[in-house]
């Protein structure tokens, strides 16, 4: 039974996470399968690609329930974040309802869109998952869809409009960049993650 | 970095080493030979590359199917970057975003100041088959962007490797019509060259490759240099 279970939700690019926690000396499993997952001490859930793609995939493994239920620390990543909450535009899908909002295309301030590149997080809440992670630490973001600020959120990221950069209820947290490509502030974030 | 001679997989991982710790935004790595000889990139080095490097990197060459640049972005790859296989057959950039979404998929464009306009040139890893692609550079921008492209590479070839400086006005004209990142690319010899790109053209990002390998640039100076001229980056 592996500690550290990393949801295999159809997207490419798992390996780069997995070398992340590997390079903090966690070595993490990927799996779709729910006794695994449910039996994990951390679970990451990542995301590239579509949000209708990603839930169509956790459905077909049975997944939904078991995320929901899970009371482990769970991080979701960039489009895993995302799922965390009731409703996504992209592809106009229902997700896993766990944070309430919903989430919406980047709102059009003439800035290019997808949002790719470094960026600086806003603090509005104190959070263990936070610890050490300060106003001028940039980190990276691929993102063409965001959840609005809302009472979960822990960070914002100013691109245009302030969107959700961390988002945190209970046990289930979520950040909308890539802490394993965000050099050290992102290896700080996955440290503190591990730590909860 | 460009590589126009093979190299052990040994140097590239020592490369990536260096850039990460001299504070490199982004790594791209471009097999140039790779589409004139009919190749893809081999995912062995990507995949060790992608164990060392904790930052952005994108690979480039010889990418012509949902499978070759699922191979790539399993291995570890941020995002794949098409160039002569998308000038071939343009409806992979519509396959690609949609299987990886667009902010996965990067559009090069090698692009030669003609008295024509801005040409679109293609197979240019090797200079016996380096040939105008029959398109115009501006169009093709628009029309990369319409089928996916989450952000575009501008190499502009008049530039490239002389370190006069990026052309701007060619740079300025891309912008006007791309809403995606745009980077700028070919021609940096000095600080203020990529400070002019920033301010002038707008740019996303500024890339360069001569000037970072030999060390007449080091980036952290580059970095220092570009906050002292109020341009936000991470320092």
């Amino acid at each position: 039974m592996s500690d550290i279970v990393i949801i295999d939700s159809g997207g490419a690019n798992l390996a780069s996470l997995q070398f992340a926690l590997q390079r903090l000396g966690a070595q993490a499993t990927v799996s779709s399968d729910a006794a695994t997952i449910s039996a994990a001490r951390r679970v990451l859930l990542p995301g590239v690609g579509a949000a209708a793609d990603a839930m169509a995939r956790l459905r077909s493994h049975d997944l939904i329930e078991c995320i929901r239920a899970l009371r482990q620390p769970l991080l979701g990543i960039c489009l895993g974040m995302q799922l965390l909450y009731q409703h996504s535009d992209e592809g106009d899908t229902d997700c896993l309802g766990i944070v309430p909002g919903h989430v919406a295309r980047i709102p059009e301030h003439g800035l290019p869109i997808p949002q790719m590149g470094w960026n600086v997080c806003v603090t509005l809440r104190d959070d263990p998952l936070l610890r050490g992670i300060g106003a001028r630490d940039y980190v990276y973001f691929v993102h063409s869809y965001a959840a609005p600020v809302g009472p979960h959120t822990l960070a914002s990221v100013d691109y245009g409009a302030a969107l959700t950069a961390v988002v945190r209820r209970d046990n289930f947290c979520g950040v909308q960049f890539h802490p394993e490509r965000s050099a050290v502030v992102g290896a700080r974030l996955l440290q503190n993650f591990l730590e909860l | 970095m460009r590589f126009r001679d093979h190299r052990v997989v040994g140097d590239i991982i020592e490369l990536a080493r260096r850039y990460r710790d001299e504070g490199a935004d982004e790594l791209v790595f471009y097999d140039i030979t790779a589409s004139p000889e009919g190749r893809s990139v081999d995912r062995q080095w990507v995949s060790r590359v992608a164990q060392v490097l904790d930052i952005p990197f994108c690979v480039a060459g010889g990418i012509r199917s949902v499978a070759d640049a699922e191979e790539l972005l399993n291995a570890g790859a941020e995002k794949v970057s098409v160039n002569s296989p998308a000038l071939q057959r343009p409806a992979l950039i519509d396959e690609l975003a949609r299987r990886f979404g667009a902010q996965c998929v990067v559009v090069g464009i090698d692009s030669q100041t003609t008295p024509e306009g801005y040409r679109v040139y293609q197979f240019t890893g090797d200079p016996t088959r380096s040939a105008d692609a029959r398109r115009d550079t501006l169009s093709w921008v628009v029309e990369a962007q319409q089928r996916g492209a989450g952000e575009i590479v501008l190499n502009c070839m008049a530039s490239d490797g002389v370190r006069q400086g990026y052309d701007i006005a060619q740079l300025q004209a891309v912008r006007q019509r791309c809403s995606v990142p745009l980077v700028a690319s070919g021609g940096a010899g000095t600080p203020e060259h990529f400070a002019a790109a920033f301010r002038e053209a707008d740019v996303d990002a500024a890339l360069a490759a001569s000037v970072f390998h030999s060390g007449s640039i080091a980036i952290p100076d580059l970095k220092r240099y570009l906050l002292q001229q109020s341009i936000e980056v991470r320092p």
